[in-house]
C-alpha cells in the first residue's frame, strides 16, 4: 500500500499539519481520560466505546471538508466530534451527562451532536445512520449545493441490509455522500474472517454499485486526507458517492466493558508500535515542522486542556428534572400518561 | 363546498403544499411514472417533474431514512408507504431516527417529515398486507400519528402534517380511498389533537377512528331507532389523543364502548379506556368495553376476514352491554 507521508509535496502545510497532530493528541487524551474517569470515578455510565489508534481516519478525512458539509457516524463517536472542532469541554460534559453537554445530556457517549459544528450525531443502530447521509446528500442536490456528507461506518456495518439499500440510491442518483468504512478488523469480538465473504470490502461496496472505491492505510493520515479530498471533488462536481475502505485498528476493546480476549496478544502489540500518532510525529520531525520541545509542549497543551474540560464537565449541572419532557417535538409536547 | 373522493383530498393537500413551499417533496414505491399504486399521486409527476417526485426502488428503510436525513438539514419530505404494512420493514428509521433525533440531540435537530400510506383490512389480502399498526407508532414519544375518516379530513390534516415541524405517522386506510365527502373551499387546515363528535347524543360514546367510523355511524342510527341516543367521536388524532373531550363526552353518557380495527390486546383502546378510567372513574356506570379485531393473524377468506372486523352487530352488542339491555 502506498504511503504518501513521506513525499515530496505533501498535502498539506506546515501549520495545518501540526493542527492535525494537535487534533490526535487531543482525542487521544480525551479518550484516556475518559475512560479513567469512567473506571475509577463512576462518573460515566453506558457504553463507552474509545477511538484510540483510529485517530488518522477522522482528522484527515475531516480536515479537507468546508464548514458548511455534513459528517456522521456511528456510535464510536467523540473523535469525529472532536475532529469538527467541537469542544472537549461539550463532550466532557456530555459523558457525565451535564445539561452543558453537547447533547444536554440527553444523547451520552454514543450520541454527541453539534450542529453548528456540521456534527450530525453519533448513531448507535448499526448501519442505521448510512441511509441519513444519503438524506443529507440529498439535499444538497435537490437544492442545487455543492456541499457534502461525510458518513463514517465500522467494518460490522456493511452486513447491514439498510446500507446497501442507501448505496444503490446513494449511486442510482448521483448523491455527494463519501462512506468511510473504518475497518479495524472486528465487529465487537466478531473478526472480519469470520463475518464477511470477501476480505476486500470494496468488493462488497463500491464494485456492485458502480462507485470508487478506495482501500488505504487508515492510519496513514496524509493519504487519508488526499484519498478523501479526491471523493470529495467527485462528489462536489456531480459524480457522485465514494466508497473508502480505511484500514485501521482500535488500541482498546470494542467497548469499555471489553478486555479483547479475542485478539492475539502479537497482533495487538504490531499495532501499538505503529502508534499512528508516533508515526505522524516522526513524520513532521524528518520534515523539521517540529522538534522534541515542540512536541512536548503541544503535549502539555492538550493536557491542560483536557483537564479544563474535566473541570467544567465536574461543575456543570445536571440538567433539570422537568428536562426529560423537553426537546421531544418542535410542538409543545403532551405526555400522553 | 365541493365533493372529491379520499384520494383526491390527499392529492390536493401534496398538490397544494407543493405549490406553496419548493422543499416539500413526495417519494416512494410508484408514486411517480405509475401515478400511485393507489393513484392517490395521480398526475403529480406531470405538474411537478421529477426533482420533486421521486420514485424509489422497493427500499422502504432506505428511502425512509433518507427522507430523515433531508428533513434534518431542511427539506419537509412525504413519504409514501405503498402500504403501512410495510413500514415494519423500515420501523427503525421511523422510531430511532425520526422519533428520537430532536431528543438525543439537546433539541438540536428537528425531523419536519411525513410517513403516510394507505393500511388495514382491505380485502382477501392476507396477515401480511393488512396490518394496523396504529398502536405501535402511536407509543412512540416524538411522533403525531393521524388517521383521518373523512375527505375534509385527509386534506385538511394532511396539510397540517406537511406544515408540522416534527415527524408525522398519517395513517390512510385503503378501502376509504374511493369514498365521496364534500370539502370546503380554499385553504381548509385541520389542528392535531382535536377529535370531532359527528353525532351527539347522551346515552352512550362511541369513540372511534378511521374506516371504523363508518360501522359505528350505522350502529349509531340503528341505536336511534331503538330509542338510544349514541355520541358518535372521530379521534382523528390518536397521538396526542384528545382526552378532554372523551372526558365531556363521557362524564355526559356515563357509558362509552371504543371501536377500532386494530387487535384487542395491548392496543389503542385498552390505552384510551385506562385513561377515561383513571380521569373520570365514578362517573362510569358500566364498565368501557372495546369492539376490536379478533386476536388472531388476518385470514385470507373474505367471510373469516370480515368476522374480524368492527361490525354494525358486534357495536350494537357492546353498546347492549354497558346500557345493560
Amino acid at each position: 500500500m502506498a504511503s504518501v507521508q513521506t513525499e515530496a509535496q505533501p498535502i498539506v502545510d506546515k501549520s495545518r499539519a501540526l493542527d492535525w497532530l494537535r487534533q490526535m493528541l487531543l482525542i487521544r487524551r480525551f479518550e484516556e481520560r475518559a475512560e479513567m474517569l469512567y473506571q475509577k470515578g463512576n462518573k460515566i455510565g453506558g457504553f463507552f466505546h474509545q477511538y484510540s489508534g483510529q485517530e488518522p481516519v477522522a482528522v484527515g478525512s475531516i480536515g479537507v471538508l468546508r464548514e458548511d458539509d455534513w459528517v456522521i457516524t456511528a456510535y464510536r463517536d467523540h473523535g469525529h466530534a472532536l475532529a469538527l472542532g467541537m469542544t472537549a469541554r461539550s463532550g466532557m460534559a456530555e459523558l457525565l451527562g451535564k445539561v452543558t453537554g453537547c447533547s444536554k445530556g440527553k444523547g451520552g457517549s454514543m450520541h454527541f451532536f453539534d450542529a453548528a459544528k456540521g456534527m450530525m450525531g453519533g448513531h448507535a443502530i448499526v448501519g442505521s445512520h448510512i441511509p441519513l447521509a444519503a438524506g443529507f446528500a440529498f439535499a444538497s442536490k435537490y437544492r442545487g449545493e455543492d456541499r457534502v456528507a461525510l458518513c463514517y461506518l465500522g467494518d460490522g456495518a456493511i452486513n447491514q441490509g439498510g446500507v446497501h439499500e442507501a448505496l444503490n440510491m446513494a449511486a442510482l442518483w448521483k448523491l455527494p455522500v463519501i462512506y468511510i468504512v473504518e475497518n479495524n478488523l472486528y465487529a465487537m469480538g466478531t473478526s472480519l474472517a469470520r463475518s464477511s465473504s470477501h476480505q476486500d470490502l470494496t468488493i462488497r461496496c463500491a464494485t456492485p454499485y458502480g462507485i470508487p472505491g478506495h482501500r488505504i492505510d487508515g492510519n496513514d493520515i496524509e493519504l487519508m486526507a488526499r484519498t478523501t479530498l479526491e471523493a470529495v471533488d467527485h462528489a462536489r462536481s456531480g459524480e457522485g458517492p465514494s466508497f473508502i475502505e480505511a484500514l485501521t485498528y482500535r488500541h482498546k476493546g470494542h467497548s469499555i466493558s471489553d478486555p479483547g480476549k479475542y485478539r492475539l496478544r502479537d497482533e495487538l502489540d504490531t499495532y501499538m508500535k505503529n502508534d499512528p500518532i508516533i508515526r505522524y510525529e516522526s513524520v513532521l520531525k524528518e520534515r523539521g515542522w517540529i522538534d522534541d520541545e515542540a512536541f512536548e509542549a503541544m503535549r502539555e497543551e492538550v493536557k491542560a486542556e483536557i483537564e479544563e474540560a474535566i473541570e467544567f464537565a465536574e461543575k456543570s449541572e445536571n440538567p433539570p428534572l422537568e428536562a426529560v419532557y423537553e426537546d421531544i417535538t418542535v410542538a409543545p409536547f403532551i405526555p400522553q400518561e | 363546498m365541493a365533493v372529491f373522493s379520499f384520494r383526491e383530498a390527499l392529492n390536493q393537500a401534496m398538490s397544494e403544499e407543493m405549490e406553496r413551499d419548493d422543499s416539500v417533496f413526495l417519494m416512494g414505491e410508484e408514486v411517480a411514472e405509475y401515478d400511485g399504486a393507489y393513484k392517490v399521486s395521480q398526475g403529480m409527476l406531470k405538474r411537478f417533474g421529477p426533482r420533486r417526485v421521486i420514485d424509489t426502488p422497493i427500499s422502504e428503510e432506505g428511502f425512509a431514512g433518507i427522507g430523515i436525513g433531508a428533513a434534518m438539514v431542511g427539506l419537509r419530505p412525504i413519504i409514501e408507504f405503498m402500504t403501512f404494512s410495510f413500514s415494519l420493514v423500515a420501523i427503525d428509521q421511523i422510531v430511532n431516527n425520526a422519533a428520537n433525533m430532536r431528543y438525543m440531540s439537546g433539541g438540536q435537530f428537528s425531523v419536519p417529515i411525513v410517513f403516510r400510506g394507505s393500511s388495514g383490512m382491505a380485502g382477501c389480502l392476507g396477515a401480511t398486507h393488512s396490518h394496523r399498526l396504529e398502536a405501535w407508532y402511536a407509543q412512540i414519544p416524538g411522533l403525531t400519528v393521524v388517521l383521518p375518516a373523512t375527505p375534509a379530513d385527509a386534506k385538511g390534516l394532511l396539510k397540517t402534517a406537511i406544515r408540522s415541524d416534527d415527524p408525522v405517522v398519517f395513517i390512510e386506510h385503503e378501502v376509504l380511498y374511493p369514498d365521496k365527502g364534500e370539502i370546503p373551499d380554499g385553504e381548509h387546515l385541520v389542528p392535531f389533537g382535536k377529535a370531532e363528535i359527528k353525532r351527539p347524543g347522551a346515552d352512550v360514546s362511541l369513540i372511534t377512528y378511521s374506516r371504523s367510523l363508518k360501522a359505528t355511524l350505522a350502529a349509531a342510527e340503528e341505536l336511534a331507532a331503538k330509542g338510544i341516543e349514541a355520541e358518535v367521536i372521530d379521534l382523528r388524532t390518536i397521538r396526542p389523543l384528545d382526552i378532554d373531550t372523551l372526558v365531556r363526552s363521557v362524564s355526559k353518557t356515563h357509558r362509552a364502548v371504543i371501536v377500532e380495527e386494530d387487535w384487542p390486546y395491548c392496543g389503542l383502546g385498552a390505552g384510551i379506556s385506562d385513561r377515561i378510567t383513571r380521569e373520570i372513574f365514578d362517573e362510569l356506570d358500566a364498565p368501557i368495553l372495546r369492539v376490536a379485531s379478533g386476536d388472531a393473524p388476518i385470514p385470507y377468506n373474505k367471510h373469516l376476514e370480515a368476522s374480524m372486523l368492527p361490525s354494525v352487530p358486534r357495536i350494537l352488542a357492546a353498546v347492549d352491554e354497558v346500557v345493560y339491555r
